[in-house]
């Protein structure tokens, strides 16, 4: 198990260094590059730009110091906003989008394996014919489309929610269903296929001949089984949920990273697309070396043996 | 225990050899489809499959010929027609542009399978490449190719994707070039997979046949088995690359008008649809939620239809 | 009632005797005369795509007391589903008991609701299955699997359950069966996890044990340990077995009676010796030609030419008729009567009638 972590902990490294350095140098490669003159407006930014990127520097001590920058976890300024730094937005956004990504994790985890186990245990009846109706369109709508639709009606016309923003627990309804149905649809997807293989195992048809009581049997052996291909994919899951942040904060106007990313794009504000970049990526790497540690935690077989080739 | 008796009645005369009839014995056996006969077979059974098929096909004939058809301008502003309701001149209605919304939603339709193709495709070839040479070299040279592709299943694609955009600036080849350079990674992985059972296979042909009927194995059995996962993985990457699209001109990285994507036209509609242009905002979203629909239903069916395990 | 005084005898013994039941040890090869599973008339279908398969078509017999009873014939000839229909384990809504009963002390189990049969699964009746390597639960620790059984049925601590899994471990032949308790199936070898599944039938003391191919997915070496286990098991406790295998070998070492199946019937039953000396249906007679034998040349191996029938639509008459050497009209047309050969022997095979006979004399 020790060797296992540390050999995720080493790969965790290797691909943030990846990303830091792809983006460091796409970033370099833009025409004319981003950190001219003519660009910034405000002196105050073109200081500020100029001590954080070194930019009197040849190319590779610039590279080296942005790696040591990113290791002290500062991740430059922006070049659109004075005194602003991808560090104060982030201390600003970041709270509310992991609120935003968490409270969706919790909302698709139970409802994806709920509905996904219930599919499986009344295959081919009601309950699996409309569980997985609604995963197919859940998966087949986008985010932002379900989130326009749903604040058109819940919010505009019948007046129920609100429509915008994230100020409080009713303020959080819309975003997060909105959010979530992609995830829960995946997840309900996936249990479901899996619960059905998992019940045809020999395991399960002894549980049975234990005499053992379906809920048991369903709890107790079944579901930890049939939960794994699930874990599995929590990573990909993780990134989806992170993007779709993106998209809800614009809509619902949450003042999230998202929406300083996004806005961040559209100004081409490109030290701040970076640094945003550069830290999504270091978390979200960070999540599946969790993901990866939780795995080798329910699956008692991955002590031994090394971990197949799908993640 | 009462000793029993022949307790059934017969006639004499049927008492008289018959011989073993050993053809007969073999002619039981239900006939035996060819895999792809049998695949399609079971493929027509799924409605919602083909369902989705000819929603394809139709939208497929709609996004070449409609646009060549349609009697609207889409290139300058006409600002007599601006945000009409859906009519009878304007099926869909027309955006702020006085363009007209059905003409561009054609327009788009070409974009977005253009995307979704060609990304589904290059995946393909590359994937065929890197995943090929992986599992027929074996050995070392696969464990580094794996270990690479491990590394880079790790990124974020989608962020990567956002990055390559910024830097290339929003247009078709950069967002089909962003996909695909994250995207061949799952299709390699599955063709290694592929291989590495074709490899097996041969083995175990050739030491049991010497050789003879080998390439018919391949080709009978073999082939179809491996391409199976293949043909799935690309029918489920063309909603992905579709949805990636739209999500990049969602946030504002896409292709611009008056050619757009339906992502553009939904980014675009989206500030307006509180004043009640709701068909701005509509036509694009149904259709891309009916697309995904239709390829995801598709290949759900395909996956169904290929699984050898499941032949009944 | 028989099932009240049952439950109260089992709940006395508490967790503290393993495996032993004085007055049946030392009975084994003995004449046995209680009956304790009476099957009667069986038919089990099952709904698949391409319709319905007619799995078993009026299979009985009866099983006494300590003896062990082998069921054996190809693949798909209804050998596996006569266990799981008498285990109550056929998957529903797929499979149906069409007719007939499975008669345990005189108690229906196919009448039983599923709540009822579960005090009778692992408590009166319990199964070893085909591959131990899959049998187990790969998540969960063997101490866990061996005493949920006994735990569920009794009312026994988790110590008392403790107690008698480790020594239960020990009767099967697992050394540390302390430390083992806390692994889980990945560390075992094959041989071993066999063991474990017949340690987990075992722990409610169980009067019948169903072992469906228990060492098929077994090297040779492991199997003649396991078939020794089987006998070792009986002898201390009487439990009665069914053993499902298409292997004569194993058939030959540990059962008392043979009962031959094809197409979904018993076509011939009788004890070891009639069936191996005087198999009567020319089924069994081939099924014998067909196993290598030292004492035979290797040109006299004769497999049984063509296949069985096809299920979803079975023959009139006897279903061996397409493969059978002495096939006549008859057989074509209508099923055979039971004929008994002896007391404990009986087939179903047009040859016994008086006119065949003549004909092949």
């Amino acid at each position: 198990m020790a060797i296992y972590i540390v050999k995720r902990f080493f790969m965790m490294i290797a691909t943030i260094l990846i990303i830091a350095t792809l983006t460091f140098f796409l970033m370099h490669s833009v025409p004319g590059s981003p950190f001219d003159e003519e660009r910034t407006s405000n002196p105050t930014i073109q200081a500020n730009l100029e001590k954080f990127y070194k930019l009197d520097q040849p190319t590779h001590v610039q590279y080296f110091d942005y790696l040591k920058s990113i290791a002290t976890f500062d991740f430059g300024p922006s070049i659109k906003k004075p005194n602003e730094t991808v560090n104060t937005l982030l201390a600003r956004g970041f709270p509310i989008s992991f609120e935003l990504g968490m409270v969706t994790i919790l909302v698709a985890v139970i409802s994806g394996i709920t509905l996904g186990t219930l599919a499986a245990l009344r295959h081919n009846g009601i309950i699996d014919y409309s569980a997985m109706a609604f995963a197919v369109i859940g998966i087949s709508v986008p985010n932002f489309v379900l989130a326009t639709v749903l604040i058109q009606q819940f919010a505009v016309n019948w007046n129920l929610l609100p429509p915008a923003t994230w100020s409080s627990r009713m303020h959080m309804i819309l975003p997060t269903l909105a959010l979530a149905t992609g995830p829960t649809a995946i997840i309900a997807r996936l249990t479901r296929s899996s619960m059905l293989e998992v019940l045809t195992q020999d395991y399960i048809k002894m549980a049975r001949a234990k005499g053992l009581s379906p809920v048991r049997i369903v709890l107790r052996h079944a579901l930890r089984n049939a939960l794994m291909p699930v874990v599995t994919i929590m990573g990909t899951m993780l990134a989806g949920i992170l993007t779709g942040t993106f998209v809800i904060e614009k809509i619902f106007a949450i003042p999230g990273m998202g929406k300083y990313f996004v806005e961040s794009i559209n100004n081409r504000d490109y030290p701040v697309i970076m640094g945003s970049t550069v830290f999504y990526s270091a978390f979200l790497v960070f999540m599946l070396f969790l993901v990866d540690i939780v795995y080798g935690f329910i699956d008692p077989r991955i002590k031994l043996h090394r971990k197949e080739g799908d993640a | 225990m009462v000793t029993r008796q022949q307790n059934v009645q017969a006639p004499d005369e049927w008492f008289k050899p018959k011989g073993r009839d050993a053809e007969k014995a073999e002619s039981v056996v239900r006939p035996s489809l060819s895999y792809w006969k049998d695949a399609w077979r079971r493929l027509r059974k799924n409605k919602l499959a083909m369902g989705g098929l000819v929603f394809l096909i139709i939208l497929t004939l709609f996004a070449i010929f409609a646009p060549m058809l349609s009697p609207h301008n889409i290139e300058i502003t006409q600002y007599a027609n601006q945000n009409q309701p859906p009519s009878g001149a304007h099926w869909f209605g027309t955006d702020d542009k006085g363009w007209d919304v059905f003409t561009r939603t054609w327009h788009g339709a070409r974009v977005s399978l253009f995307v979704g193709v060609a990304a589904a495709l290059i995946d393909f070839f590359i994937g065929i490449i890197y995943g090929g040479i992986s599992g027929y070299k074996g050995g070392r040279t696969d464990t580094i190719m794996m270990r690479i592709i491990e590394i880079l299943y790790g990124l974020p694609h989608l962020l990567v994707v956002i990055l390559l955009m910024v830097i290339m600036g929003p247009s078709l080849t950069t967002i089909i070039v962003a996909l695909t350079i994250t995207g061949w990674v799952g299709m390699a992985r599955i063709v290694r997979g592929q291989v590495l059972q074709i490899k097996n296979y041969e083995f175990v042909t050739a030491s049991k046949s010497f050789g003879a009927g080998t390439s018919r194995i391949i080709r009978k059995n073999l082939l179809p088995n491996t391409m199976g996962p293949i043909i799935v993985q690309m029918t489920l990457t063309v909603p992905s690359a579709i949805f990636a699209e739209a999500f990049l001109s969602f946030i504002g990285l896409g292709i611009q008008a008056p050619v757009a994507s339906w992502g553009v036209m939904a980014n675009d509609a989206l500030p307006v649809i509180l004043s009640g242009h709701w068909w701005r905002l509509f036509f694009p979203a149904l259709f891309i939620s009916l697309t995904m629909f239709a390829f995801n239903v598709l290949g759900d069916g395909m996956q169904d239809a290929l699984d050898p395990k499941l032949r009944g | 009632m028989n099932e009240d005084e049952n439950t109260l005898k089992k709940n006395g013994q508490g967790g503290a005797a393993v495996l032993t039941k004085p007055e049946a040890a030392g009975k084994r090869k003995q004449v046995f005369s209680e009956v304790m599973l009476s099957v009667r008339d069986l038919y089990v279908s099952f709904r698949t795509f391409g319709g319905e398969v007619q799995a078993l078509r009026g299979v009985s017999f009866d099983l006494y007391k300590g003896e062990t009873l082998a069921i054996v014939g190809e693949s798909g000839c209804g050998k596996s589903v006569t266990a799981n229909t008498i285990m109550g384990l056929i998957p529903e809504p797929a499979g149906r008991i069409k007719n007939g009963s499975v008669l345990f002390k005189g108690k229906d189990l196919t009448k039983l609701d599923k709540s009822k049969m579960r005090k009778v699964q692992g408590v009166d009746i319990s199964m070893i299955f085909q591959d131990p390597m899959t049998a187990l639960n790969p998540t969960l620790k063997i101490g866990e699997q061996l005493t949920e059984g006994l735990r569920t049925h009794q009312k026994v601590s988790i110590g008392e359950a403790r107690k008698k899994a480790i020594k239960l471990l020990e009767v099967v032949g697992i050394p540390n069966p302390e430390e083992r308790m806390k692994q889980y199936p990945h560390q075992f070898s094959g041989g071993m996890r066999q063991r474990i599944v017949i340690a987990i039938a075992l722990i409610c003391e169980p009067e019948l044990l169903i072992a469906d191919e228990p060492t098929t997915a077994l090297d040779v070496t492991i199997q003649a340990q396991i078939l020794e286990l089987f006998e070792e098991i009986q002898e201390r406790t009487g439990v009665s077995i069914i053993l499902i295998t298409h292997d004569l070998g194993v058939v030959a070492k540990i059962a008392d009676r043979i009962a031959v199946m094809y197409a979904g019937k018993v076509i011939e039953i009788g004890t070891k010796r009639e069936v191996f000396y005087t198999p009567q249906h020319p089924y069994t007679k081939g099924l014998l030609a067909s196993v290598p034998r030292l004492d035979l040349k290797e040109e006299e191996l004769q497999p049984i030419e063509g296949t069985p029938p096809d299920l979803f639509a079975p023959p009139i008459g006897c279903p061996f008729t397409a493969r059978c050497p002495f096939a006549m009209e008859v057989c074509d047309r209508i099923y055979p009567g039971t004929t008994d050969i002896s007391v404990t022997h009986a087939v179903d095979c047009w040859l016994q009638d008086e006119r065949a006979k003549k004909l092949f004399d």
